[in-house]
């Protein structure tokens, strides 16, 4: 509550003159002025009048950055258009369709439905954070090349974030355990077989 | 016939982009000054737009500018326009608005005076077919492309003198026929007449078509999500209102089209008219919601169809009626594919067909993967199994019996198909499978469950001819393929560039395939869609590959002395084939191309390409050694593909729900170029036709047109929790004659034999019933398995 109350200040600024003390505090993630409102359908959603942008430190792929925050904002577009994070992809932005998860935690997560106030101190590890420390990559990320997993590709980010998520909690589950594990990631290509494939790859070879 | 590269699997170049989240779609760049853009979409199904006045919105800080419908490109009815004044659907757009984000867009949209008149609408075809029944559009109800714009309305009388739930069947707008008829009817056996509906679905694209545009020296850059490239420009140049000369178009990565993204689109012009009215760049994000109002749909049927069999289940007549929801302009053709595909599928002796597209006001159709061969299959197949039944032939045989041959003629101009191998498919299917054995278990119960089996079986038209191929060898010795075919998913763009090495002789490390974007000069090709790619792109790439042979060869023989025919190409090396030590690299060889000048690097090209193809390979010019070719390699007829899928399942009888046991599914594919490639389409085709048969439809809201339909969760595309327990995958590996190394396509088909083989599953859950309708849902299965009543009338749309 009181969070809310200390940004009323903010209210008398106009969106402009705000955005422009952003952009020249030149503190923060250059991607300031893309901030977000509720897009998750035609009609208007309903923005928070006076929403200010509040400075937040995040744990982003083991990295500390520095990033300025609206009180509505999601994780997935601070990760997209403030920290330059474009693998996590945005489907629906409601929570249908698993392109935008992200682990949080180690736990999957769709990141289009986290607010990123609630993600600070807590780590964040999107698709561009699964490699290992030299760059290789993910055992997941190997095995759905090997399968040809992908199609159109555009699921596939959250497909791996969702794989990598399961295979840490259980490094060895059975087919039924990864299929209910990835049921929130949705593939209109209907690559969800050699998807699977790909994890049983994964926990086989790793 | 054994090839080096064909046949065999490789990984495809732009699939370590996709697992690492580095592939880069629409809305993944980003421009200096970057705007966002939000549109102002209809409310209302059908309505006039009077006035707008966008004074205040234009006054609220953060506002950059507006784009009115008075401010596009026109594009002529009765296609769908930019920006419309006369709205013909709800969340049609009519505005767009550039803030510095989309908040404040949305602010703006609300500060705007739009003054509406509503006008009378329709979202049943039957409903606007009435006599009086109202319009989708104030200049006509009826049209399609290749069809006039007209008013049509049935009279009373053809409503009232058609059966309770047969389908009145009025003045059709398009007809043909061969064969007698009447005379088939009156030898057949057993005649069967049926009425049906198969529903509209969306896409459901998980990329939304979003799209990103700016200018820099004059020249438009676009970004945009479709399945083809170069197929694109020509119309997105339109739309934009320049030369397709001044756009750069780039689409490197498409987050699924499934033919809704096949051909530019009339939302992708908006970004790029906003960014040239305020000088910034644009970019247009499109919600999961609004990809539902704009980014089109599967035409829905409303039809009847009456076949004509004879004792031993050839089909020997064949009558069929399609009244088409076509959305509020003109989609796709779906009602003639639906005919073409009854004639080949079954090869009637005579067959009738008659068709009405009729507009409603419900987004724009477009042609989504087998558009009219699948859905039309779900009815088809089915009334297969039902005649089998009466006659009592196994249904195997009931399809092996009709099944085409190559040469055997499609549609009404009877045009001979260049190959098929249906009947294998089914025997290789049906071996696989263990039919015969398995199949006799139909109907056994376990508990309130119940086993079916069922075959389908679907067809497409699986290639085109007649565009450019461009391939260029550099100095390093590289061969890169030019395509603007596009990547939709299936990997085909680099499978097809592997026949030009095929011919080359080239280590596949060697190849670069060049895509993507304008910028990398791209020879004019057909899109990605109609199960078209692998035999298209296959003789583009085998003419331009052909070209640099021919060249290479020349080259030789001018520097190592003898006739061209003196030697040939391997191991990167062109030698003679008497003394292979007297060679010449292909690097060697590129190097002496840019030495010699003139046709060898581009600088005189044939006169029969494209202008785009023409421009690229001039912008290649001196680079390297050119091969450059129009693909005019004979045409045998209509390349088609077919496939067929073998069902088991298990049907809830207390909870209408399935479980599918095994789905196999075997396509008749021309020559194999990659067998994984292959293998993910026959699966994701299947996982597709468990949707079409039993999740997905559009549902409007009859009263006032509004969709319920606008988000994953209800519009239902299958999940992993749909997904057949075993999924298996076969094919009939038979060249096709009129593809120089023997491929076609096959996107399309298995997801018809899927979808059409789990219906006749279904039906023979449940000892026979015919649903006439799809998706086929739980509560019809309980309505069935209870002989009760079902919930809609018959011909009735927009049900649950």
């Amino acid at each position: 509550m009181s969070e809310y109350c200390e940004e009323d200040e903010a209210i008398r600024y106009s969106r402009r003159e705000f955005i422009k003390r952003v952009i020249a505090s030149g503190a923060v993630a250059s991607a300031a002025t893309y901030v977000y409102g509720g897009l998750a359908g035609c009609a208007r959603q309903g923005s928070v009048p006076g929403g200010v942008e509040r400075l937040v430190s995040l744990n982003v792929n083991g990295q500390v950055r520095r990033v300025d925050v609206l009180p509505q904002e999601t994780l997935a577009m601070t990760l997209r258009y403030k920290l330059g994070l474009t693998g996590t992809k945005l489907g629906c932005d409601r929570g249908d369709c698993g392109a935008c998860t992200v682990m949080l935690d180690d736990i999957a997560h769709n990141s289009c439905s986290v607010l990123t106030h609630s993600v600070r101190g807590r780590k964040v590890i999107t698709v561009e954070g699964v490699r290992g420390p030299n760059g290789e990559l993910h055992p997941v990320q190997q095995a759905f090349i090997d399968e040809l997993s992908p199609q159109c590709g555009f699921c596939t980010p959250g497909q791996v974030v969702s794989a990598v998520a399961l295979l840490k909690r259980n490094p060895n589950p059975s087919r039924e355990q990864a299929r209910a594990a990835l049921a929130g990631n949705l593939c209109r290509c209907g690559a969800y077989e050699n998807y699977l494939n790909g994890v049983m790859r994964a926990c086989s070879s790793s | 016939m054994t090839y080096k590269l064909l046949g065999k699997n490789f990984i495809p170049p732009d699939v370590v982009a996709k697992v690492t989240g580095e592939a880069k779609y629409a809305e993944d760049f980003r421009a200096d000054g970057m705007v966002f853009c939000r549109l102002l979409t209809s409310p209302m199904p059908h309505a006039l737009v009077k006035s707008i006045d966008v004074t205040e919105a234009l006054r609220l800080p953060g506002v950059v500018g507006v784009l009115l419908p008075d401010e596009v490109t026109p594009v002529p009815a009765p296609n769908p326009p930019i920006l419309s004044k006369e709205p013909q659907y709800v969340g049609q757009p009519i505005l767009a608005v550039a803030a510095v984000d989309e908040t404040t867009a949305q602010d703006a949209i609300e500060k705007i005076d739009l003054d509406l008149e509503p006008l009378p609408f329709t979202v049943d075809p039957l409903q606007s077919l009435h006599p009086d029944g109202p319009d989708a559009r104030l200049d006509g109800n009826v049209g399609a492309q290749g069809l006039k714009l007209q008013t049509l309305k049935w009279t009373a009388a053809d409503f009232a003198a058609a059966d309770a739930g047969h389908l009145p069947m009025g003045k059709s707008a398009e007809d043909w026929v061969y064969g007698d008829v009447d005379a088939g009817f009156a030898k057949s056996k057993v005649i069967i007449d049926e009425s049906f509906v198969t529903a509209s679905n969306s896409h459901h694209s998980m990329e939304p078509r979003t799209s990103f545009a700016y200018w820099q020296n004059g020249k438009c850059f676009v970004h945009g999500s479709t399945q083809s490239q170069s197929f694109v420009v020509p119309q997105l140049a339109q739309y934009i209102g320049i030369k397709p000369t001044e756009l750069n178009y780039i689409s490197e990565f498409c987050g699924g089209g499934f033919g809704s993204k096949g051909t530019a689109f009339p939302s992708m012009a908006i970004p790029a008219l906003l960014s040239k009215k305020i000088g910034k760049p644009v970019m247009m994000r499109i919600s999961r919601a609004e990809e539902y109002y704009i980014g089109s749909a599967r035409n829905g049927f409303q039809g009847r169809v009456k076949l004509g069999f004879g004792a031993d289940g050839r089909l020997l007549a064949a009558d069929m009626y399609i009244v088409q929801e076509s959305g509020a302009h003109n989609g796709f053709w779906d009602f003639r594919n639906a005919a073409d595909a009854l004639s080949v599928v079954y090869q009637p002796e005579s067959m009738r067909w008659r068709g009405v597209p009729v507009y409603t006001n419900t987004p724009t159709r477009s042609a989504q993967r087998g558009p009219g061969e699948n859905q039309i299959a779900c009815v088809l197949e089915p009334l297969m199994d039902k005649a089998a039944r009466k006659l009592n032939i196994d249904r195997l045989q009931m399809r092996k019996v009709n099944a085409p041959e190559t040469g055997s003629k499609v549609g009404s101009d009877r045009r001979p198909v260049t190959s098929a191998y249906l009947r294998d498919a089914l025997e290789k299917g049906a071996a696989r499978f263990n039919w015969q054995e398995r199949s006799a278990r139909s109907g056994q119960r376990n508990g309130p469950k119940v086993t079916g089996f069922g075959i389908g079986q679907a067809y497409h038209p699986a290639g085109f001819n007649g565009f450019d191929g461009l391939v260029r060898i550099t100095p390093d010795g590289k061969l890169h393929i030019h395509t603007g075919v596009g990547n939709l998913g299936t990997f085909s763009h680099s499978g097809t560039a592997r026949i030009a090495a095929e011919v080359l002789k080239y280590d596949w490390e060697n190849c670069v395939v060049e895509r993507g974007d304008s910028r990398k000069h791209l020879p004019w090709n057909i899109g990605q869609f109609g199960s078209n790619t692998s035999f298209t792109m296959a003789r583009t790439n085998y003419v331009a590959a052909m070209d640099a042979l021919k060249k290479m060869k020349e080259i030789a023989a001018h520097d190592l002395g003898g006739k061209p025919d003196d030697y040939d190409v391997d191991g990167g090396k062109v030698f003679a084939k008497a003394h292979p030590a007297k060679h010449l690299t292909y690097a060697a060889v590129a190097q002496r191309a840019i030495d010699l000048g003139g046709k060898y690097t581009g600088k005189e090209l044939p006169a029969d390409i494209n202008p785009m193809t023409k421009a690229s390979a001039t912008a290649l010019a001196g680079s390297g050694l050119i091969g450059v070719a129009k693909d005019n390699l004979p045409v045998g007829g209509e390349t088609a593909a077919f496939a067929c899928a073998f069902v088991e399942l298990e049907l809830d009888l207390e909870t209408g729900r399935h479980r599918i046991v095994e789905l196999l599914n075997v396509g008749d594919c021309g020559t194999v170029i990659h067998p994984m490639g292959l293998e993910t389409q026959l699966k994701g085709a299947s996982v597709q036709g468990v949707g079409l048969a039993t999740l997905e439809h559009l549902i409007f809201d009859p009263q006032n047109g509004i969709p319920g339909h606008v988000g994953l969760y209800q519009a239902r595309p299958a999940t992993y929790l749909d997904l057949p327990e075993k999924l298996s995958t076969d094919w009939v590996d038979k060249p096709d004659p009129t593809s120089p190394m023997g491929t076609k396509g096959i996107g399309e088909p298995p997801l018809g034999a899927a979808a059409s083989a789990i219906v006749c599953a279904i039906s023979d859950a449940l000892g026979g019933y015919v649903f006439n309708r799809t998706p086929v849902k739980a509560d019809m299965v309980l309505y069935a398995a209870g002989e009760l009543p079902m919930a809609h009338r018959p011909l009735q749309v927009n049900t649950q």
